[in-house]
């Protein structure tokens, strides 16, 4: 058993939201440098090539990449042998947002309710997810998630008759849909199957893999190279103004369902798909 | 990649009607900001007959929510926001005069008809590319609506400010010009 004090994840929490936003992910950096050799647009090309300053930009003076610094979204996992000392765990991470949000000069995205939309002026509350495990360590991923992409994602419960071509169909459909609004290139993140809410979650973890790497199943891995070459074929390009790089990755989990259903889960990632993530090791009670 | 236009503010009738869809074009002068909250306000303030925070004759709007400024900066990361939240209220401001809009993604076709009718351009500034566009503007001052934090309305003056023209007066469309041209079966 082990113990970890509140104030570490509070500090934790601060730190990961502030790099999250100043520096973009090297295999996205690398997509880009990718994408780069292979665009034919013209325009397609200047906005690759200013995408890349925009994020040596962020990176070398310390700003956020987006002023759409995002709903704080974290995936956490709790040891079940870690006991969180201190405080309450949720409310420090929500303690961390707020100082992050305030130190690192984030915007405050969030409104206390969805009808009145008020803004809470800290960016809290974060959404969490948590989840236990074995071992005495919290590892913290945050995932900063801005709605230019958020609000293009979409969910089907497609029928089992539907097959694959329905479930890949209802994926380069929503692409198609979403245009230039999420700030393509994108990432697409698929979750299929479970239920309602189990792939809309697929959809979202997924788009926390390096871009580049594919699903470790073979046959997962296939789809989404397919499912890749059609996106890129609807000819969106870079930002929506034609080319033939609209996505820079499409990420595929799946999840044994139902007899009766097969729900297909689509959550876009904007060319700024931020995450970092950090293990705390917790103290041997003494 | 054409060699980009200079665009003087205001932006007068005999200017957008020299504009094409896909015109790469550099924007210098003022321009003013605003998206959903300070839209409907504006909307709201004609309805009622009450000012404008802003002449909208031959102006533009920059749809764009930054972040706060660090010491020492103008203005926070300024990168556009999705346009197609602004579609209900666009049309009732380019009646009043209003000839441009900077933004990103689609616009709805009333909007693309109130452009075609009244004379105005819809321009897409590089979504996400915040840092690097805030290293264009010179100056940032809130005018209206303070109340806002980040969606207040704010008169930029901006230097060399990189766009596209999206959508023209006659309403070629360069989402669906471009989209055609790379589209493989």
């Amino acid at each position: 058993m082990k113990e970890l004090f509140v104030e570490e994840i509070i500090s934790a929490v601060e730190k990961l939201c502030i790099d999250a936003n100043y520096d973009l992910g090297s295999d996205i950096m690398t997509g880009f440098h990718k994408a780069l050799k292979e665009e034919r647009s013209p325009l397609g090309i200047e906005v690759l090539e200013r995408l890349i300053e925009n994020a040596e930009i962020a990176h070398q003076e310390r700003v956020p990449m987006c002023q759409d610094t995002g709903m704080a979204v974290f995936f956490v996992e709790i040891g079940q042998d870690l006991h969180v000392v201190g405080g309450d765990l949720t409310e420090a991470i929500n303690e961390g947002v707020r100082r992050g949000y305030d130190l690192g000069y984030l915007r405050k995205s969030v409104v206390k309710d969805p009808f009145e939309r008020v803004n809470t002026g800290d960016n809290t509350p974060a959404v969490i997810h948590y989840d236990i495990v074995p071992g005495d360590s919290l590892h913290l991923v945050v995932a900063p998630k801005g709605f230019g992409s958020e609000n293009m994602g979409g969910l089907k419960m497609c029928k089992p008759s539907e097959g694959l071509e329905g479930a890949m169909q209802f994926v380069v459909d929503t692409v198609e849909r979403a245009g230039g609004n999420p700030c393509p290139p994108i990432i697409v993140g698929v979750g299929v199957g479970g239920t309602m809410e189990k792939a809309t979650f697929l959809a979202k973890k997924s788009l926390l893999r390096e871009v580049g790497k594919h699903n470790p199943e073979e046959r997962l891995a296939k789809i989404e190279k397919e499912l890749l070459d059609r996106v890129n074929r609807l000819g969106i390009g870079p930002q929506g103004f034609g080319g033939i790089t609209t996505a820079l990755a499409v990420n595929l989990e799946v999840y044994p369902t139902h007899i009766a259903g097969m729900p297909v889960a689509v959550n876009i990632g904007c060319h700024a798909t931020r995450h970092k993530e950090i293990t705390l090791q917790g103290r041997v009670i003494k | 990649m054409s060699e980009a236009i200079h665009l003087e503010t205001p932006l007068t009738q005999d200017k957008v009607k020299g504009l094409r869809a896909g015109d790469n074009v550099l924007i210098s002068g003022v321009i003013y900001t605003g998206r959903d909250a300070a839209h409907k306000k504006m909307v709201e303030a004609l309805e009622q007959g009450t000012d404008l925070p802003f002449a909208m004759k031959d102006q533009m709007i920059y749809f764009v929510g930054p972040t706060p400024a660090k010491p020492g900066q103008v203005i926070g990361s300024a990168g556009p926001t999705t346009s197609g939240r602004m579609d209900a209220y666009s049309p009732k401001l380019i009646a009043e005069g209003l000839t441009g809009m900077i933004g990103k993604g689609l616009r709805s076709p009333e909007v693309i008809e109130a452009m075609k009718k009244h004379g105005a351009v819809y321009f897409g500034a590089i979504g996400g590319a915040g840092a690097l566009i805030a290293k264009r503007i010179v100056s940032a001052e809130v005018i209206a609506y303070p109340e806002l934090g980040p969606e207040a309305v704010r008169r930029l003056v901006v230097k060399d400010f990189p766009v596209i023209v999206i959508i023209d007066h006659e309403g070629n469309n360069l989402y669906d010009l471009g989209k055609a041209q790379y589209k493989r079966a």
